[in-house]
């Protein structure tokens, strides 16, 4: 029986740790991979759009971005219902380590959304449905930061922080169905699961992108969980016998 | 039952509470959520006296009107059902176009006029090469021709012609 796959395993920081770190290097090249092509096919092979021109061509950082930013919280809830129910060590350390670059997917999402909407629409912001929806994301993101910072012990700031987050995820749908249930400035999503309506190679390109957020969040993520990890179990053996390993 | 799975179902009930209030609350404010109202909304008098508010709809074709200013542009707002005229000094977006949407800002004159602060364009969902679409207006130009010509196409159909 010991020698039987146990994903339980890696529930512990110790077999964590090592693990992480051995994927990391994997997931940022895939990363850089991913990115090249997609700028590729987005940049220089997808068409000049009809009503847009080349402006449209900041869809290739905008969407996914914005999709990376509703993901990435609705991972971090998931991490937090897991904490709160199974009282695991390692929920609370996911959810702060993905909470920067969620919030960073936000505030990217938000300010390629304004760059484009200037030209187009012929205005930075305006408080629509889909915009202000965003924008409370971003509040969250930042909020949460703030709230796991502000508690000295780690097991009770993971505690007020996810349950922050399990009240915010009603945020998600709302951001994804604003367009269809209220009149926005935004216009309807041009792609789903079962429809898109662009261009071929702008998909593509726009689908590669989205695979270069998704590994580069991972990656960044993995490395930051690390950091949290040596950080809380600071007293454990396997900290200190790894940071002796480390400075010899 | 074990003490996670109450957990765990209690953070399930708390989350579908949440949801419930949050879907009350939005449905609450449903009409102050909505960024503009449209003609047909405006002639059933839902509009606000004497505030600004926003009305969208598409730019109807041949309505634009320019004076000789170049900035003073008037034109007309429909949802194809009802029409409201938009008076407006200023400069407008690109993708301002007749038989393409938009969103004006300001008041209700006592003639009926709109009178806009702000016109923004709102493009559709659609991004394709210029080849694409000019092809995709072609066809739709060659149906309603055809529709035009034959009123019977829909009996022409049935018999397989």
């Amino acid at each position: 029986m010991k020698d039987r796959f146990n994903l339980y395993r890696f529930a512990s920081p110790a077999t964590f740790y090592p693990l992480a770190g051995t994927l990391i290097p994997y997931f940022a090249a895939i990363a850089v991979l991913f990115g090249i092509a997609g700028l590729y096919l987005g940049m220089l092979v997808a068409p000049t759009d009809f009503q847009q021109g080349e402006g449209y061509r900041i869809i290739f950082i905008h969407v996914p971005a914005s999709w990376m930013s509703m993901f990435i919280y609705l991972v971090m809830a998931f991490w937090a219902a897991i904490g709160l129910a199974f009282n695991t060590r390692l929920s609370g350390m996911m959810a702060q380590a993905l909470a920067p670059t969620g919030a960073l997917m936000a505030f990217l999402s938000l300010w390629t959304g304004a760059l484009w909407g200037k030209p187009m629409w012929g205005t930075w912001w305006v408080w629509d449905a889909r915009l202000t929806s965003e924008l409370i994301l971003l509040f969250l993101y930042i909020g949460y930061m703030a709230l796991t910072a502000a508690i000295d012990d780690p097991r009770r700031a993971d505690k007020a922080g996810g349950l922050l987050l399990l009240v915010g995820v009603v945020n998600i749908p709302i951001i994804y169905f604003s367009v269809k249930w209220w009149n926005t400035l935004h216009q309807g999503s041009s792609v789903n699961l079962t429809k898109s309506s662009m261009a071929t190679t702008m998909l593509y390109g726009m689908l590669l992108m989205a695979m270069c957020f998704w590994m580069y969040s991972i990656a960044v993520a993995l490395m930051r969980v690390r950091t949290i990890m040596l950080e809380r179990e600071r007293n454990a053996d396997w900290v200190k016998a790894e940071l002796a390993g480390d400075v010899q | 039952m074990k003490t996670r799975h109450k957990k765990l179902a209690l953070i399930g009930g708390a989350l579908a509470i949440i949801g419930i209030i949050a879907a009350l609350v939005l449905n609450a404010l449903n009409s102050n959520i909505a960024l503009y109202i449209t003609p047909t909304e405006v002639a059933a008098g839902k509009a606000p006296q004497g505030k600004l508010f926003r009305i969208g709809g598409l730019v109807k074709e041949g309505s634009i009107q320019r004076q000789a200013d170049g900035v003073t542009i008037s034109f007309v707002i429909t949802d194809t059902a009802k029409d409201i005229p938009v008076a407006y000094k200023g400069i407008l977006p690109d993708l301002f176009k007749e038989g393409k949407g938009a969103v004006a800002q300001g008041k209700l004159d006592g003639a009926g006029t709109f009178v806009a602060t702000e016109v923004l364009a709102k493009h559709d969902e659609n991004y394709m090469p210029p080849e694409a679409a000019k092809a995709v207006s072609d066809a739709q130009a060659g149906m309603s021709a055809n529709q035009h010509v034959s009123p019977s196409s829909a009996e022409a159909a049935k018999t397989g012609n």
